[in-house]
């Protein structure tokens, strides 16, 4: 078996605040393939999107890892100095943000922007640089780039600021990009062009690629693989066939029967009851069982991630084993 | 952009016209400055020839369309003390102060800067909060009180510097200034470093204050995950950013920097506007008071109106605005 | 779980978390004391001339008077006890600073609320004036004032007032125009309850957190300002020493290496802005409802 692009082993990064710790992410595995596309899924606060930071080493105080591995290709990055992790970012590993209002600098041009990405690991004449800049909007569909490398953020679109920054992602052919609900702030139609355009990159560079999403439906057609988050926790994780097919988490058949379908039209819509539970207080026992409809004695313990099926993994002591009528 | 000039100019003349007028009616209506221009045993006709020639004997009004005329003119009437015009005296007078406040605004830009960004950067480092500390006690020390001690300290216990007066001055394009020579400088050091404490407190604050929040920004986190240098990340992306209003506030405060000089040339008897006012206010040379009002308050919508104007050259989205 | 508390409670229990701030609160609430208590705790009267002594003048710190009582701060060059007239220093800069802050809150208020109220051409006269009057530095027009009025303790709370009415008004005119737009008010106004009442029962009270984080700083603003003002010469009568007049009347002897007479009202003034600013300080985080953790 190769070496995976990405591994994460047992990841803890927790905050320390006045209130007490944190526990924003608390053991998390992953790993991902060359070219491999991960849904990771979960609601606001799941410690889905500090996961994502922490595998960038860019978690700040009063955050840090407290414990796990993270293996790029193979290499320890806790091991990493902070200038091998500067050569690391940007340059191996690359994130898009979730708001493109706020991801670039207001007061400095694109092309400024562009180019210091490039700059800052390799040596490459600015002449040179700017070629590379126009290549890469054009390859994220933005027509007359030359014009847009001379503008600044405020006079784009927001998905034409997204698509900016995707391009900026790419611009190093990293091995793997992590997004952070890069479309959740735009327009259904520009979400599926940029979709569209993001998968088409990635099989192209054979970048694997990490998407953070809360919504289950948007990575559907497109991961390979889906991780549910609850709590700082993994509770699910498998094929995207096996998790949309037979989800065996109550939370995430939960996540599935919120959304709306065409094929149980009329049906009413479940919802999940009650509200994430504060991080700082998490009970002992399976994080979930306050708003679960399944919750017994047991649950006071904590559940182990359990395998169920073929890469199919579940944190649950009652997992459902009954296909669902797929939701999309 | 030229009618918003325009516009502005237009409000300006306006203010500086109510000025004139609450100015002129304030010193003019009160106290009586033949008491105590005149020998106390002059006659009354002396009295009466010298109300005569000040033009005293005449209604409020007149007296004050002959004033806002010779104004319009540039002559904004005679010091009654010196004999000479005021606005000249002024004038005179003005290069020491503005030389004083730039050197002022240099200290607060060259140390302040950087002492924020440190404090903001660190904020929970014991250098961190020493500078905030500092720049508290900076915040809350009395001008005045500050240059006394500064005199105690550096000419009567350690005669290192001189303790009042502007030293020799030499001509720089024109204008008298007193920087070029190292006793100009030795002369010039305490009562700059004593104007810019305020000016230094408020730069670090203001420093600090937008590291903090430019830190927390997308735009940061995302350039540190292009994998940029903390150098430029903050050299570039943050200070940028948190330029603008600082430029602004500062080019603000420039006005703040001339009136405090009244202070800070009280002390150190800098031969500037500022002490001329505190003089002219002593004997009641009310010429000279509304010629300084009246300067001031030109000079202040002058620096204004370079604000807006750099501030819009400064930030692209204000620049785009006014192009639209 | 803590226990339910009141917003009082929760206030100082957010206040205590800086010690820097309680500090500020401790001495502060020293120099009021002092300032209160001043003819009680003061060695001597320095306003009776029968008290003093000419040949004690310009003693330094810790000197023996002809009588045999010792100076701990020195003499001024009228044989005055340093100590006592900081103490009676403190009590009029104080006086002073808190007087015009009083008077200046409540023309700002007045002027605040009714300009929020009247809405308008009249909302934007006033707020054109106040802006005006914020964009020249407070030295500049406390100065010219007294040029015009002359000295004396009103003339100088006058001038204070006119210098600081604007802030309040401002402030005060922000918070009234957000509180005005929320419903609560609008169901009052349904209620057809007269305007006074809404104003006095449902809008100051919502106003309060930012007057008094302005009103904290700008008494600490009065007092510098007063001081600034009698070193100038325009302030105070002699007749009236505030910390500024000592330190100025100590200025002619600075020179001469008798640093004392300047240096411990100095010392005095700072103390107490100091203070005022760091409770201003942690005031201003502790009732911002933006920073509750």
């Amino acid at each position: 078996m190769s070496t995976p692009t990405l591994s994460v082993e047992d990841l803890r990064t927790h905050f320390f605040t006045r209130k007490g710790v944190v526990k924003a992410v608390d053991g998390v595995s992953l790993s991902l393939d060359r070219g491999e596309v991960l849904g990771l899924v979960g609601e606001s606060g799941s410690g889905k999107s500090i996961t994502g930071f922490s595998i960038l080493g860019l978690i700040d105080p009063p955050g840090r890892i407290v414990s796990g591995r993270i293996r790029l290709a193979g290499e320890d990055l806790a091991a990493a100095s902070e200038s091998r992790w500067r050569t690391l970012r940007g340059k191996h590993i690359a994130m898009i943000f979730q708001d493109p209002m706020m991801t670039l600098n207001p007061v400095l041009r694109v092309d400024t922007q562009m180019i210091e990405a490039l700059r800052a690991h390799e040596s490459i004449s600015s002449a040179a640089a700017r070629d590379r800049a126009r290549e890469a909007l054009a390859s994220v569909g933005i027509a007359a780039p030359e014009e847009r490398l001379l503008a600044y953020p405020h006079q784009l679109s927001g998905g034409m600021r997204q698509r900016v920054a995707i391009a900026i992602a790419f611009l190093n052919k990293p091995a793997l990009i992590i997004a952070d609900e890069p479309t959740t702030a735009l327009d259904v139609t520009i979400q599926s062009q940029i979709l569209a355009q993001m998968q088409a990159l990635c099989r192209d560079s054979g970048t694997a690629l990490i998407w953070i999403t809360h919504d289950l439906a948007v990575v559907a057609g497109f991961a390979d693989r889906i991780c549910v988050m609850y709590a700082g926790r993994i509770v699910e994780q498998g094929s995207v066939d096996a998790i949309l097919d037979r989800p065996a988490h109550p939370y995430t058949r939960g996540l599935l029967e919120s959304v709306p379908s065409r094929n149980r039209p009329g049906a009413p819509l479940r919802q999940i009851t009650g509200m994430a539970p504060s991080l700082l207080a998490l009970p002992r026992g399976c994080a979930f069982r306050a708003r679960c409809a399944l919750a017994q004695p047991a649950c006071n313990d904590e559940p182990a991630l359990t395998q169920i099926g073929a890469g199919h993994l579940v944190r649950c002591f009652f997992p459902e084993q009954a296909p669902r009528g797929r939701a999309t | 952009m030229l009618v918003f000039i325009l516009r502005r100019l237009a409000q300006s003349i306006v203010v500086l016209a109510a000025m004139s007028v609450l100015v002129f009616v304030g010193v003019y209506a009160i106290g009586n400055p033949i008491d105590i221009l005149i020998n106390p045993q002059a006659d009354q006709a002396d009295i009466e020839r010298a109300t005569k020639a000040l033009g005293l004997d005449r209604p409020l009004w007149e007296q004050y369309w002959r004033f806002l005329t010779q104004a319009l003119a540039g002559d904004l009437g005679r010091s009654f003390a010196f004999n000479v015009p005021a606005i000249q005296l002024i004038m005179e007078r003005m290069p020491a102060t503005m030389e004083l406040a730039v050197a002022a605004l240099l200290i607060a830009i060259v140390f302040g800067i950087p002492l924020g960004l440190w404090a903001g950067l660190r904020p929970q480092s014991w250098i961190g909060k020493s500078i905030m500390a500092g720049s508290i006690l900076g915040f809350s020390l009395p001008t005045f009180w500050v240059g006394l001690m500064l005199i105690m300290v550096f000419s009567v216990m350690l005669g290192w510097l001189p303790s009042s007066g502007r030293g020799p001055t030499s001509e720089l394009l024109g204008v008298q200034v007193s920087f070029t020579s190292l006793t100009g400088l030795a002369h010039l050091a305490m009562p700059a470093l004593n104007l810019a404490l305020l000016k230094l407190s408020l730069v670090i604050r203001l420093t600090r204050a937008g590291t903090r929040e430019a830190m927390l920004q997308d735009y940061v986190k995302f350039a540190r995950a292009k994998g940029l240098s903390n150098t430029r990340v903050v050299g570039v992306h943050v200070l940028k950013n948190i330029l603008i209003p600082i430029v602004t506030v500062l080019g603000l405060e420039f006005g703040s920097l001339i009136a405090f000089s009244i202070v800070t040339e009280a002390v150190f008897a800098w031969p500037g506007m500022g002490k001329l006012l505190i003089d002219s206010i002593n004997v009641l040379d009310r010429p000279v008071i509304v010629a300084y009002l009246l300067i001031i308050v030109t000079i202040f919508i002058v620096i204004n109106l370079l604000v807006d104007l750099a501030y819009s050259a400064l930030d692209p989205r204000v620049r785009l605005a006014t192009k639209a | 779980m803590q226990a339910e508390q009141t917003p009082l409670q929760r206030l100082w229990a957010d206040y205590v978390e800086s010690k820097i701030a309680v500090l500020g609160a401790v001495l502060l609430v020293a120099v009021l004391a002092i300032a209160l208590f001043a003819p009680f705790i003061s060695p001597q009267n320095p306003y009776d001339l029968a008290q003093l002594d000419i040949l004690d003048a310009r003693l330094p710190p810790g000197a023996q008077s002809a009588a045999g009582k010792t100076y701990w701060l020195g003499t001024d060059d009228q044989g005055r006890d340093m100590l006592s007239g900081i103490f009676y220093g403190l009590r009029i800069s104080i006086g002073v600073g808190v007087a015009s802050t009083v008077l200046a809150l409540a023309i700002g208020i007045v002027v605040g609320v009714g300009a929020a109220f009247a809405g308008g051409k009249l909302d934007g006269l006033i707020m054109r004036l106040v802006d005006i009057q914020l964009s020249f530095p407070s030295i500049l027009i406390a100065l010219i004032l007294l040029a015009l009025l002359g000295q004396g303790i009103d003339k100088i709370i006058v001038a204070l007032v006119a210098v600081q009415w604007a802030y309040y008004a401002r402030t005060v005119r922000s918070a009234a125009l957000v509180e005005r737009g929320k419903e609560y008010i609008e169901a009052a106004r349904c209620l057809a309850l007269p305007t006074s009442r809404i104003v006095f029962r449902h809008l100051l009270p919502n106003c309060l957190a930012p007057l008094i984080v302005v009103a904290t700083v700008q008494v600490a603003h009065a007092i510098a300002l007063e001081a600034t003002l009698s070193f100038l010469g325009l302030g105070l009568p002699i007749t009236q020493p505030s910390l500024g007049l000592l330190i100025a009347n100590g200025f002619n002897y600075l020179l001469s290496g008798k640093y004392w007479i300047s240096f411990f009202p100095g010392i005095a003034l700072l103390t107490t802005i100091v203070a005022i600013n760091l409770v201003g300080d942690q005031l201003r985080d502790v009732l911002n409802p933006r920073l509750q953790r």
